[in-house]
Order: structure tokens, then sequence, then C-alpha cells
């Protein structure tokens, strides 16, 4: 059935890795949270009576089961005569409400970290990477592309693709640069010559 | 010189040179592919049914040399060859299914093959689900924080927050826990100065949203702006765009998409939630090599992929299926029916277990009331639908209107001043506004609700009289002062979204078009409802009224009204039909009211065909020049083939490969001096008879690698495309048998044929060209850019709008 999953999990660099295991991250997180026992906290019977003769409203909430959600076991203490019982919880509404707390919690932090990494990421390709570069000549052509450039430094990637070791840094290096040109090529569709998705 | 005809794919490559240096770098080209893996690297096991067996006869030679890694792959922004592909997976099951007789081995290869697509949906809506839930309680979390935050947890938003606390009955909404800006900041809520505080924390968050989604998307993942579905229409119709479905535009689209909604932008998140599931489909493919070598495969897969995001957006399964049937999909196969269906229960009851809403329901906009509706209530429902599809249509013509300016004029070149700009004026604009201030969901959610008597709105203000009422049946009743405030206050909030979102719908952060209508639609029906509902009270002894409407009884429900003017409006802009009262009914869960909701889906698609004929998608798809032949259209003018296949009449002749008598150095020149994307092979120049079609992508692979890895293939030698190549003289240099990659099966047409069979041709096929013949003998060729430029010339339209190959 993958026969493909060893050379594919071999071939994976840092630009198909980080969305990858970010994915991996949210899928693993998202499945523990949603079979959590609930924590008591986490359910009630939520009963909203309206104001009725001389009696205001009010709404009562209360950890019970479903089976027990209805006005009898949740309006306590009850307002009215035991006559009027009947008539008074007809006009209330209850609903029996569940939430998952750590679901949540999980999630939205889940979700600012990842804004956080990418916005790191950002800070870092901006500001870091262009002073980490410069004394590298073969990256040379890819800061001044125009759109006559990106043909020549297409060709010029091939000889130090050939030469170099395939040691993970340099493997990770090169598809870093394959996925910046692939953004650049796409900002170029999109944005400057608006080509696609105007 | 007009050689426009089958111009090769990428941009428009006007310069002889850029075309030469494109050959040169054809390999490193394909190290730009998201989707393939480069050349450089091993393919393991690559099957060998790739270029060989076209037409079925896979010989034994045809094993013996195994095709190059790269052949039969696709070039960017080129169309597939849907023919090559399906017979290409036919010859890959009979395979199997011949193989598996042999060992047990094979037999349980055979079986998990067939189990492969049904793991595939499984997994494409266990993960559409997961991240339907990540982006709904994030955006619910995030819109909330533009307005406060909760000191019991920062992670809750208000809801959540006020939860766990004892409120009282007159202030349902408020709870000591959640603190606005202005209490955190000044410590007290109320007055003008805590007002303007406020105003202005919402729109600093508002802006500060917008601006980090505007940037992530132009940092990461270009491809990850705009609603998706035009270009998924295009994708699935057989166009390629690497990238368009990569990781990193998953990844970039689920963080913005929160983002921009949480903004208080005029956008929804359905369209953008097909994208994503679409986006999971695509990765999850690369798992099933069934699915990941076979294009046409991988788009029933996607197919499957749109219905389980719509699934998940409106919690209606048997809608999304629908909506994918009928809006995003080009071929629908009937084992791609069920398929669909399966991933997206799966997508919807993870939804469900992730319980985003904290009462399993799917949606935040679920209704659950079932009052009858009476037959003259038809009246105002087709008023509605004339509504929708006036406005449907309104707002088509300005927001491509807009959109053209935007892809034309200066205006484009400040993608990320104009996201700040529409933010600022959509905050700004939205805050005074109750109606406006709270998110669109909710705004809906409202408008569906029906009043009962609990409900705490402005909009149920109604003078109540609580001693003649019984139970919880609420009889019609005189609008109290709430009703007519928040009336004006609707009213207002209507004008507001109807612009607004013209000019929100394609900017450059994720944006989806069915919530703002929606909730248009939702504001209009309201108005109509509380207006007919008060008719009905102050007037109930009319005649209209008297028959069913008397005194004391509750027969007009505006939340219905709502309702029809939503899917009204809905209808109106993207003309979708079965797939939309499918979403409708499955979202108020009964079936009483399926006869209002079409009745406004036909008026609103009427009355907005007759203004103009096309979905606000396949506007979009025009404006971008996407090669999309429409499959809905009848072609019905009486053109033949010979009117548009080229070359025409003071061209030069078409440019041929003989079978057995080029060299290579002849057929390099050919390929370098021309840009065709594919060249006829016949018998001789003299007599024309044809033998098969050839790529160019093949082409130069296979004489490249022929030229580095097989001895004695020079300029000279001889291209034999025959099974057996003539008898050469021992002193000639060796012979370069290219049989592997010919197709010996191109569809022909004789040039008498009328255009009408030919487009029919070419919608149902799928081709990507079309030889022409005229007494046998080969005349010329029919390319889809030909026909789609046909049909915009024959539609009186700008024919040179048809950008890509």
């Amino acid at each position: 059935l993958f026969p493909q999953a060893p050379t594919m999990f071999a071939q994976c660099s840092r630009n198909s890795v980080s969305p990858m295991v970010l994915l991996v991250l949210l899928v693993c997180l998202l499945c523990p949270p949603a079979q959590a026992s609930k924590s008591s906290e986490d359910i009630r019977c939520k009963c909203i009576c309206p104001p009725y003769r001389n009696i205001s409203g009010h709404i009562y909430n209360k950890n019970v089961s479903q089976k027990d959600c209805n006005c009898l076991h949740v309006v306590e203490p009850m307002p009215v005569p035991g006559n009027d019982v009947e008539a008074y919880c007809l006009l209330c509404e209850c609903k029996y409400e569940e939430r998952s707390t750590t679901t949540i919690k999980v999630i939205i932090i889940i979700y600012l970290s990842v804004v956080g990494a990418l916005l790191l990421y950002m800070a870092f390709l901006v500001l870091v990477d262009p002073l980490i570069r410069k004394p590298d000549p073969y990256t040379q052509p890819l800061h001044n592309e125009e759109e006559s450039e990106d043909t020549r430094s297409l060709a010029a990637v091939p000889t130090p693709a050939g030469a170099r070791a395939n040691t993970v840094l340099e493997r990770v290096e090169g598809a870093q640069q394959r996925w910046k040109r692939q953004v650049q090529e796409q900002r170029k569709t999109v944005f400057d010559r608006h080509k696609m998705l105007s | 010189m007009d050689q426009k005809g089958y111009r090769r794919g990428s941009f428009q490559s006007n310069t002889s040179d850029e075309d030469m240096l494109e050959i040169a770098g054809a390999s490193v080209d394909l190290s730009m592919a998201d989707d393939d893996p480069p050349l450089d690297r091993e393919m393991g096991g690559f099957s060998t049914y790739n270029g060989g067996g076209m037409n079925g006869k896979s010989t034994m030679m045809d094993f013996l040399e195994e095709p190059l890694p790269g052949v039969g792959t696709y070039e960017d922004f080129n169309t597939i060859d849907w023919v090559r592909e399906k017979s290409r997976d036919r010859d890959r099951h009979r395979e199997i299914t011949n193989r598996s007789k042999e060992s047990t081995w094979a037999l349980l290869h055979s079986v998990s093959d067939a189990f492969s697509g049904w793991l595939l949906m499984l997994f494409i809506g266990l993960l559409a689900g997961s991240l339907a839930g990540l982006i709904d309680i994030s955006a619910h979390w995030m819109t909330d924080l533009k307005e406060g935050v909760c000191l019991a947890g920062f992670w809750f938003n208000h809801e959540h927050c006020c939860w766990k606390s004892n409120t009282t009955f007159t202030d349902r909404d408020k709870c000591p826990e959640w603190k606005s800006w202005s209490q955190l900041i000044l410590g007290y809520g109320e007055g003008a100065f805590a007002y303007i505080l406020n105003y202005f924390m919402y729109v600093v968050w508002a802006l500060m949203f917008s601006l980090l989604a505007v940037l992530l998307v132009k940092g990461f993942a270009p491809y990850a702006c705009g609603s998706g579905i035009p270009e998924i229409k295009t994708i699935l119709s057989g166009f390629i765009i690497r990238g368009y479905l990569g990781k990193w535009t998953l990844v970039i689209k689920t963080i913005t998409l929160v983002l921009a909604v949480s903004s208080g932008l005029s956008l929804g998140k359905e369209g953008p939630l097909v994208h994503v599931a679409c986006c999971c489909g695509n990765i999850l493919c690369h798992l099933f090599t069934k699915y990941r070598k076979n294009e046409a495969k991988r788009r029933e897969v996607l197919s499957a992929a749109a219905a389980a995001g719509v699934s998940v957006a409106f919690g209606a399964p048997i809608g999304g299926v629908l909506f994918s049937l009928e809006e995003v999909s080009y071929y629908f196969p009937l084992k791609t029916l069920w398929r669909s269906f399966f991933a997206a229960l799966v997508a919807a009851f993870t939804l469900r277990s992730i319980n985003p809403f904290g009462n399993s329901r799917l949606v935040l906009f679920y209704v659950e009331f079932h009052m009858p509706w009476h037959l003259l209530e038809l009246v105002p429902f087709i008023l509605l639908g004339i509504f929708g599809g006036l406005w449907g249509a309104f707002f088509i013509r300005s927001n491509i209107a807009w959109c053209r300016r935007r892809k034309t004029t200066r205006l484009g070149k400040y993608p990320v001043l104009e996201v700040f700009v529409v933010t600022a004026i959509t905050a700004i604009l939205a805050f005074p506004n109750e109606y406006t201030r709270m998110s669109t969901s909710e705004l809906i959610s409202e408008l569906f609700n029906d009043c009962g008597i609990l409900d705490s709105s402005k909009l149920c203000e109604y003078v109540n009289d609580f001693n003649s009422t019984k139970g919880d049946d609420l009889p019609d009743r005189a609008a109290g002062p709430g009703v007519y405030t928040a009336m004006w206050q609707l009213a207002l909030a209507l004008i507001m979204k109807v612009f607004i979102t013209i000019f929100t719908f394609g900017m450059k952060v994720p944006s989806g078009l069915f919530i703002p209508s929606m909730a248009v639609g939702a504001i209009a029906g309201r108005l109509l409802g509380v207006a007919v509902e008060q008719l009905a009270f102050y007037h109930h002894d009319w005649a209209i009224f008297s028959g069913w409407c008397s005194q004391g009884a509750d027969c007009i429900t505006p939340g219905l009204y709502a309702m029809v003017g939503a899917a009204a409006c809905l209808g109106g802009v993207t003309r979708m039909t079965v797939s939309l009262v499918v979403i409708m009914f499955e979202l108020t869960g009964g079936l009483e009211y399926i006869v209002p909701l079409m009745a406004a889906a036909m008026t609103s698609k009427w009355v907005a065909d007759a203004i103009g004929r096309e979905g606000i998608y396949d506007a979009h798809i025009r404006l971008n020049g996407y090669p999309f032949l429409e499959a809905k259209e009848e072609f019905s003018h009486k053109t033949r083939a010979m009117d548009v296949m080229r070359p025409r009449k003071n061209d030069p002749p078409l440019t041929v490969i003989t079978q057995d008598s080029m060299t290579v150095e002849d057929v390099e020149t050919i390929v370098t001096k021309t840009t065709y994307s594919g060249y006829p092979v016949v018998v001789s120049r003299a007599s024309q008879r044809l033998v098969g079609f050839v790529l160019r992508r093949d082409l130069i692979i296979s004489i490249e690698n022929a030229r580095k890895k097989q001895d004695g293939i020079v300029s000279t030698s001889i291209i034999c495309f025959t099974d057996y190549c003539p008898p050469l003289p021992p002193s000639s240099p060796s012979v370069l048998k290219l049989r592997s990659i010919l197709d010996l099966s191109p569809f022909t047409v004789t040039d008498e044929t009328p255009m009408e069979i030919v487009v029919d041709i070419f919608r149902k096929l799928g081709l990507r060209q079309c030889l022409v013949t005229h007494n046998g003998k080969l005349l010329g060729i029919i390319t889809k850019k030909d026909v789609l430029k046909h049909i915009a010339q024959m539609a009186n339209q700008d024919p040179e709008s048809i950008l890509f190959n």
C-alpha cells in the first residue's frame, strides 16, 4: 500500500517538513481533546424562566445529566406554590449544554503558536537571512530576480546541485532555495502580472 | 503568421530567446514542481504503464524499455490529457488484476488497491473536519477579542466566559469575568470616553488582524488569497496549477482565513473551506501511488474533498455532495458520488466530535422551528426571490468591474494598502451599528431565530401580554419600540453590506461569498417578514388575512422570511439550484420549507439569468482567462471544423514529423523553432497519412536522455516511431526508437464536421487537441484554446482574453 513511503519520508526537506509537522501536530493534538473525558464543570442544564405574575425572570444552572434536565430537577428553590408549578414550568425553557474547555484551550494555544512561529519565520527571512546569505556567490542572482533573470537563475542552480554533498544541511538549503523561488514565482503571477486570482 | 494555436504553457512567451532557454532548462523546470518530485531524486518502483501500451498492445518491448521519469507528466499551467490518464489507470488496474492470480501477496496488493480509495476518503474527512473545527473555534475567539477579553482564561470567548457565572434574566449577556477593553483599561464601561476607547480598540484589532493576514499571504503563499472556487473549478476541468493545492497554501489559508474573518470584514469562510479541503485531498493523495501518479484519479478525489469542505461549512453532507456535483466538478462519475458522501459524512462527524459550538450543532445558525406557512405567503417569497436575483446580478456586475480595475490599473499595485483601507472603512462604519458590529454569522443566526418568550434581543421586543399567553406559543403581536429601532438599524446594515462586499470579495486575503450574501438576504427577508407580520396584526380584518390569520394566532414567522431571503440572494449570486435548496433544508432540519425555498431560488435564478448569464464563479473564471470549457452551455452556431482549425488558409502548412525519415537534428530544429505543445507524426510528407501524435515535453526529455545515456545517438541518427525501423547501411549511426512516447490513437475529425460536434467531443472526452483530416489526409489541428477563442468570438467577447494554454 505504501511502496513509496520510505523514499518519500527520506526526502522530506525542511520546507516540506515544517508545514507537514504543523499539520501532523494539529491532527494529533486535536484527537485527544475530542475524546477527553468531560470534567464536571463542562456540562450543565440551563433553565430560563420568564417573569410570571409578580415573580421576576430568573436563570437556573445545574450540573445534571441529560435525563434530569427539566424544570422540576433544576429550578430550586421553586418560587411558586405547588399547584402553580406546572404552569410555571411550561413557561421555562431548559436546555442541556456541554462543552470541552480542554479542546478550546488546546486549539487556541496551537493556533497562536502557529501564528507566532510564522511571524518569527517571516522576521527571520526578512531580517536575518539576507545578512547570512550575503557572502554566498551562488545565491546572488536569486536576489536580483527580475522577469528576465529567473530563467537564468534556474539554469544556474543545477551546477551547484550536481556538485553538492548530500548532507542534510545542504539538502535543506537547496529545498529552501527552491521554495523561495516558488513563492517568488507565485507572487509574480498573482501580485505583479495579475494573471491569477485578481 | 498566427501560431498562437498551441502556444506552450507557462507565461506568455513572446520571444524565441525565452523559448530556447526554456528548452535547455526543461529538466530544471521539473524541479520547480510542488507536486511532482524533481528529476534528480530517485523514483522507486516507477510503474511501467506510463508511456507504453497506449493502444493496449503492451508488448515485451515496452517492458524492456522503461519509460523515463518525467515522461507523462505535465507542465505548469497546461491542460491534462484525460484520455491518456484514464487509459493509464485502466492499464494499471488490468495489470494488478492479472497479477493477483499469481501469488497471495499480489492478491493482497489488489485488495488493498481497491480499498485505498476508501481509506483516502476517511483520511480526507478526518483532516478536513479537524481543520474546520480549528477554524471555527479560533474565529469565534478572535472575533470576540476585538471587544474584550476574558479574565477567567484568555482563550474563552464571550459566551464561554459567561458560561459558569450566574447571570440575571435581564442582563443575560453580561458577566463579571468578561471585561470589555474600556473596562480593562479605564476601569469603567459606561460613558462617552469608554465608548470611544472601545471604538478605537475595535478598529485597531481589526486592522492588526487584516494586515497580518495580507502579510502572511504575500510572504508565504500568494495563492492562498481569494475564494478559491473558480481556480478549483478550473483545476477539476483538467488544468494544472502547481502549488495551488500545496502544503504551504493549506497552512497559510487556514491561518489567514481565521484572521480575515475575525477582522470584521464582510466575507465568509465557506469558499475558502472548500479550498482547504481540496488542499487536504491533494496532500493526502501523495500517500497512495494510485492517486499520486494519475491526474484524472486525483481529480476524482478532489471532487470528493470539495464535498467534504462544503459539508463542514454548513453541516450539510448531502448539500455538500450536490454542491460538488453541480458547481465545482467537471466530470463526476457515479463511483465518486458514494465516496464523496462518505468523505462528507466523516468530515461532519469529526467536526461534531470537536464540538465547536458547544451544543453538538455544526453550524452556528441551525434553526429548529417548524411553524407552518400559508400559500398566500408565496407572494412575499417570490418578491424576495426577485430581490435576490436583482441583487445577485448587480453584485456580479459591480464586483467584476472592480476586480477588472484592480487587475488593469494602478490600484492593483498596492494590495496591502488596499486591504488596510477597506478594513479601516469597514471597521469604522461597522462599530456604531450593533448589527454590523457582531460577526455576520451571529447576525444571520439572530435573524433566522424565531422570537420566543425568552429572547431578549431588540428584534424581539414586541408588546407582550403575559396574562394571555399560554405556554410557549406566542401570537402575532404589535411591534414595540425596540423592533422599530432594530428595523432602521437593519436597513442601514443592509445598505452597508450591499456596498462593502463589492470591494471586499477578491482582495488579497481569503474571502468567501456565501455568508455576506446570506446576510444581505436575511436582512431583507426579516424586514419584509416583520412588515407582513405587522400588516397582518393591524389589518387582520382584510380579505387576504381574515381566512387564516385571525387575531391571536401565530401565522407569520419573520425568521422564515429571513431564511428564504438568504436562499434567494445566495442563489442569485452563485446560481446554485438543487444544492442550495438541499443545504438550506439541511440547515433547518425539516422538509416543511422546501416549497418556499424552491420558489425563491427559482425566481431569483430566472431573474438573475435574464440580466446576466454567468454566476460569480464563472464570471471570475472569464475575468482571469482560465481555459475552462463551459459544460452547461450549448454551442449553437453553424461553423465547421475547417473554420477553426490551424493552420488557416494563408498560414504555412502544418508542422509535422515523419515516422522514420527525420534525424535528431531535424527534430531538434523543429522543436526549437516552434512553440507548439505537440506534433503530428505522418508516414511521409508527400502522403500526409496520420500515424500518431507526440508531445513536445516527451520528445525533449527522450532526446536529451538518449543523447546522454544511449550509445551512438548523434545529430544524424534517424528517429524511428514505428515498430520495425527500416534497415540502414552498417556505417550509419544507430537508430533512436521513440515508439513508446507516440500516441497511436489521436482523435480526428473531418474538416466538414460541424463545430457543435467538435465542441461536444472536447467537452465529453476532455481533449487537449484534435486533428483534422480531409479525404483521409492530415490537414490541420484544433486545440482547446482555439475552441475557447472561437466560442468567445461567437459570443462577441474578446478572444484575446484567453490567456493560458
